[in-house]
Formats: C-alpha cells, sequence, structure tokens
C-alpha cells in the first residue's frame, strides 16, 4: 500500500481536485482521477523530500491567517508605492540569515517572502544557509530581515520541529 | 441585490488591483522592481476576481471548488516563477537600481 501512494494526502488530493475541476462524478472521470493520484506521486516522487508530520497544526492555522492578512496588507503598500513618485523608492538587497533547516520549511518561507510585503526572494542559498530577497522599498535592512525571521520563520520551526 | 452588489464590489476590487499590476510593469525603472507589480498586485486582483465568481456561482447552484483551486495553484506557482526570473536577473547581471550583492561563493558560474 505505502509502495503504491507513498503521499497518501497527495494522492487524495489529486484525486479531489481532478474531480472537483471536472465537476462530475462520472466513472470515466473516476477512472481517470484514480489513475492520476496513483501515477503522479510515483512520477514525482524523485523530486519530494521524505513525507514530514506537521508538529504543530495550530501553529500552521496561525501562519496561514497571518500570512493572508499579510497579503492584503502587501498589496495595499505595493498600490501605494507603484502609484507614487518612482524616484522616492529605495530598492535594497537583503540577506536573510535562515535557522530553519528543514526543505519544507525554508522553501515555504521563501514563497511566503515572494507573497508579503513589498518582497521577493531571488535566490535560496542553502550552501550559506541564507535567503537573498530583494525589497521594492527598504530603509532598515537589517530590521527587514528580523521581521521575517520572527514573523514567518519561527512558527515554521514550530511547525515543522 | 445583495449578491449583485458584492459581486461588483469584489470585481472593482479586482480589477483595481490588477490594473495596479499593470501600471506597475510599465512604470517601475528595473527588472526586479518589476517583478513586484505581478507577484503582489495580481494575487490580490485576481482573489477579488474568484472572490466574485465564487459568490455568483455559489448563488446560481455551483459551488465554487474551482475557484478555490484556482487560489491553490496561483499561491503555488507566482512565488516559484518569480523566484525562477529573479534568479536569472542576478545570474545576467541585470541593471538594477539596488546595488547588485556579489555572486554566491562556489556557486557555479553556468549554474
Amino acid at each position: 500500500m505505502t509502495r503504491l501512494f507513498p503521499y497518501p494526502i497527495l494522492s487524495a488530493a489529486l484525486f479531489a481536485a481532478w474531480l472537483a475541476l471536472a465537476r462530475t462524478l462520472e466513472p470515466a472521470h473516476l477512472a481517470l482521477a484514480a489513475a492520476l493520484a496513483t501515477g503522479i506521486p510515483l512520477v514525482a516522487r524523485r523530486l519530494f523530500e521524505p513525507p514530514h508530520a506537521i508538529r504543530s497544526p495550530a501553529a500552521a492555522v496561525r501562519l496561514t491567517v497571518v500570512v493572508l492578512y499579510d497579503v492584503i496588507v502587501a498589496n495595499l503598500i505595493v498600490a501605494r508605492l507603484v502609484l507614487g513618485p518612482m524616484d522616492r523608492l529605495r530598492p535594497a538587497f537583503v540577506t536573510v540569515p535562515l535557522d530553519a533547516t528543514h526543505p519544507y520549511a525554508v522553501s515555504l518561507l521563501a514563497a511566503i517572502i515572494t507573497t508579503t510585503p513589498g518582497t521577493v526572494s531571488v535566490d535560496v542559498r542553502l550552501a550559506e544557509r541564507a535567503i537573498l530577497v530583494h525589497a521594492l522599498d527598504c530603509a532598515d535592512p537589517a530590521g527587514l530581515a528580523a521581521a521575517i525571521k520572527s514573523r514567518y520563520e519561527r512558527p515554521l520551526m514550530e511547525i515543522f520541529g | 441585490m445583495i449578491v449583485e452588489a458584492a459581486v461588483s464590489f469584489f470585481l472593482v476590487v479586482g480589477s483595481f488591483f490588477l490594473l495596479v499590476g499593470a501600471v506597475g510593469l510599465a512604470r517601475l525603472p528595473d527588472f526586479l522592481m518589476r517583478l513586484h507589480a505581478p507577484t503582489k498586485a495580481s494575487t490580490l486582483g485576481i482573489g477579488g476576481l474568484l472572490l466574485a465568481s465564487l459568490v455568483w456561482f455559489a448563488t446560481h447552484g455551483l459551488p465554487g471548488v474551482k475557484e478555490l483551486l484556482v487560489t491553490l495553484f496561483m499561491f503555488l506557482t507566482a512565488p516559484v516563477s518569480a523566484n525562477l526570473l529573479g534568479k536569472a536577473a542576478l545570474h545576467l547581471r541585470l541593471k538594477s537600481r539596488a546595488p547588485l550583492p556579489p555572486p554566491a561563493p562556489g556557486a557555479d558560474p553556468d549554474a
């Protein structure tokens, strides 16, 4: 069973996603969904890290809420910056040193940085244990790095242990 | 009536942020700064349109599972493509207003 479904949750999600996209429960689509749910994880498993349990579901929920809130704030901030004068922007590269080691935590952190306030992760430097971030308007690089670490990295480390 | 008001509200908000994304793409002075406009403004822009679609179809007998999937796919793909574009910009040493950081030590120059 584990050999056929190395990632049971991923398989279930693929199965449900296909049926939701097709918006039907016809037998043909059920069969296709089952084939995709078995096939895709088997093909893609070499790209994945081993499955990892979520240590703290409460922290995961909290982080999701924080990120959704920040996405909305990020949009308002970027809208103001984009519509304002261009020469007032202070773009900067900021290196955020990493304490998190788990690959899931690091890649999630990079994704969260990109979706939130005025920052895009440009380069994940695993060898240096740092993420290189480009900020659209940043007067205080050290403060930005500290904010990213306390707001996103700490909860991620809690989640992945 | 209330449904139509909610749908219109989300459509207007969504369109506004999509417009902001487009304006940013046109106005921002260098590549890495332009990268911010589509990754941010468009997220809420498309989010607004999806909410409008969700409300409309939910009240017309088609619960919006698809909208949730689109949201999920967007959050999965946008950061990855932005990261690849940024990496490429860094590698090509594109003109940038922010002083470019030195390449990662020991990095393969062709990586």
